[in-house]
């Protein structure tokens, strides 16, 4: 068992571009995570949220610009290590075999494995203590397939800590999730002390969990800033399309966002 | 907030296991017995199976003759032979080569669907559904027609299906892939239709054969069998397989990644791709030894791995030695009863295990449609 704190990492992307099929998806979008906080990204379907979460976890290489852990080449170091540091949520699921929401979530003890051999001491523990966290040590062996969506999600989420990561990526984790799940998601990200990257479709969940969020619109970053500085009724009708009335919630101060008429 | 690793140093000294309340529902995993009592119990069937197999046949012999000649081989200080001289000759060289022929493909080909069925990520998978193994049949019928040789007599039908199944699994994979990411109904789809296309090329090959005699011995086994078990030519599969086995279960962790999905397990640091590659190429070098053979065995690759699923969970390094174990008995068995049910006649193996194999295969996809529907 390791017995240091985990110290969250820096994520810095530079000037990535990303094509699909001839048409570019990302253009030239720079942005950097600092230690700890939590960046949300926000914007319209297809402006290139998910393509740009790739790059950051490595799934989808960039036409041109760097993408930065801790300040070293995430395309350059090996896997494993990229997995001891960095944990991503992609939207998919496990398959339908016979697996418990713990194998799941012990999944996440593969990076830190030996090659050979068995688990190393610890990682029991690890895998309890996650579960725990996100409140499924009580299902632990219920098989995964037979779980709601909001309990699977949460098996995902136990297994990204069980990485002990020092940067989450998150893609949509809140989708599917009623909006109990969904608070209690972004509840528990935000009271880790781990850098996180989060696509989120929900710019009132956004506002209330992330310190600062990045709007993509067409494969380009529009703005990035605080929830107050990004989220405008200017912004918003311009990057969606859909006139808006944003006011300041009474109790946390975070931006609301609702339809306008 | 405290990190899971901070967190287990403080939780240490408690017994969370104890304190926590009961789950309100069993589900199936913890009714499970105990992985080493099914491994235990296993073995002791297969032991079972082997002996079974080699005292029933035309002439049955006592199960203790039987076992008596097994020791007395192996440690030949220990008993006095006091049974007729003929029954170490049906023991040894007519029964035991097929028995160990029959527990080998067994035990591979159910080791050969685990990894395919996590390598694509369906439970539907097996070396029959994706082609590899008409592939692997095309392979060998063309060197037999055409009396061709490589390698030498004994390794040409192996050398031949093996690159049959290798040329096979490429084609499938690079149609399933083209134009895009590649899917698992791709993949399922462009097997199943290439392996009609194999098959009936296999089929026009053989109507232009002109020995009668080569021709019955293909057909018979085309269709599946271990009947042709010598002692001269079990070597290679047996290297092959074992081989297979070991690298397979050394793999067994990075298998596990691959349920957790293409992305994920790179997130978890795999790099899926060259795995893929890499277990492919094993996958179809195991199939085309064993194609090579005994035939087409259908639907051992397919049922076993689902069976030792329930028994045992979706862990590999736990499938993969339940699953050869299971395999293996599974195989020793039927045929057994493939020599014994339509005696002095012979039934195909192959025919057997697709008589068990069909039926299950419909009843996976009930129960698959079962939980889609629960899911909604």
């Amino acid at each position: 068992m390791s017995h240091h704190e985990v110290r969250p990492a820096e994520l810095d992307i530079r000037d990535v571009s990303c094509t699909a099929g001839g048409r570019e998806v990302l253009s030239r979008v720079s942005l950097t995570a600092e230690p700890g906080e939590v960046l949300g990204v926000v914007g319209p379907n297809g402006a290139g949220k998910s393509t740009l979460l790739r790059t950051a976890y490595r799934q989808l290489r960039p036409a041109e610009g760097r993408v930065l852990l801790d300040g070293a080449d995430v395309f350059r170091m090996p896997r494993r290590s990229l997995a001891r540091r960095l944990a991503a949520l992609p939207q998919e699921t496990p398959a339908e075999f016979e697996l418990t929401a713990h194998d799941v979530a012990a999944m996440g003890r593969a990076p830190h494995r030996r090659r050979i051999g068995g688990d190393r001491l610890g990682d029991e523990r690890i895998v309890t203590v996650s579960l725990e966290m996100v409140e499924m040590a009580e299902l632990a062996h219920r098989q995964f397939a037979q779980l709601s969506g909001g309990e699977k999600q949460r098996v995902l989420i136990a297994r990204a800590l069980v990485q002990e990561p020092g940067m989450l990526v998150l893609d949509e984790p809140t989708n599917h999730l009623d909006m109990r799940h969904q608070f209690d998601v972004l509840a528990l990200v935000r009271r880790l002390n781990v850098t996180t990257l989060a696509a989120l479709h929900d710019l009132n969940l956004a506002a209330r969990f992330c310190d600062r969020i990045c709007v993509l619109a067409a494969g380009e970053a529009v703005a990035i800033g605080t929830p107050v500085e990004v989220l405008t009724e200017s912004l918003l009708s311009e990057v969606y399309g859909v006139h808006t009335e944003v006011g300041t919630h009474p109790r946390t101060g975070a931006p609301t966002v609702l339809f306008g008429d | 907030m405290r990190s899971p690793a901070r967190a287990a140093q403080a939780e240490s000294s408690s017994s969370t296991e104890a304190t926590r309340p009961a789950p309100e529902r069993v589900s199936p995993s913890e009714r499970r017995i105990s992985y080493p009592l099914v491994l235990v119990l296993l073995g002791a069937a297969l032991v079972v199976a082997v002996v079974v197999g080699l005292a029933v046949g035309s002439v049955s012999l006592p199960p203790s003759d039987v076992t008596a000649i097994l020791v007395h081989r192996v440690f030949p200080g220990w008993i006095d032979p006091g049974w007729p001289a003929t029954y170490d000759t049906i023991v040894l060289d007519v029964r035991l080569p097929r028995v160990l022929l029959a527990g080998m493909v067994g035990a591979g080909l159910s080791a050969v669907g685990t990894a395919l069925q996590a390598l694509v990520r369906n439970p539907l998978a097996d070396p029959f559904l994706l082609g590899i193994s008409s592939g692997a049949s095309l392979g060998a019928v063309t060197l037999l027609v055409t009396g061709a040789t490589v390698l030498g007599t004994l390794a040409t039908p192996m050398v031949a299906a093996f690159a049959g199944s290798t040329v096979t699994l490429a084609a499938v994979y690079a149609l399933a892939s083209s134009g895009g990411r590649m899917t698992t109904t791709r993949l399922v789809l462009a097997g199943v239709a290439l392996s009609y296309v194999l098959s009936a090329l296999t089929d026009l090959l053989l109507s232009t054969a002109s020995d009668p005699h080569l021709l019955s011995s293909i057909r018979f086994w085309r269709l599946g069998s271990v009947a042709g078990a010598e002692w001269q030519t079990l070597p290679i599969p047996a290297i092959v397989v074992l081989a297979g086995l070991a690298v397979l279960l050394w793999q067994s962790g990075s298998l596990n990644l691959l349920l957790a999905g293409e992305e994920s397990a790179g997130t978890l640091g795999l790099d899926v791709h060259r795995f893929r590659t890499g277990m492919f190429v094993l996958v179809s070098l195991m199939t085309g030894v064993m194609v090579a053979v005994s035939g087409a065995i259908g639907f051992v690759g397919l049922m076993v791995p689902h069976a030792v699923r329930m028994l045992v969970g979706a862990d590999h390094r736990r499938v993969l030695p339940t699953a050869a174990l299971l395999g293996a008995t599974f195989l020793i068995l039927a045929d057994l009863a493939a020599r014994t049910v339509a005696a002095p006649q012979e039934i195909q193996l192959g025919v057997l295990t697709a008589l068990c194999g069909g039926p299950f295969f419909v009843w996976l996809l009930r129960r698959q449609a079962r939980r889609e529907k629960a899911d909604r």
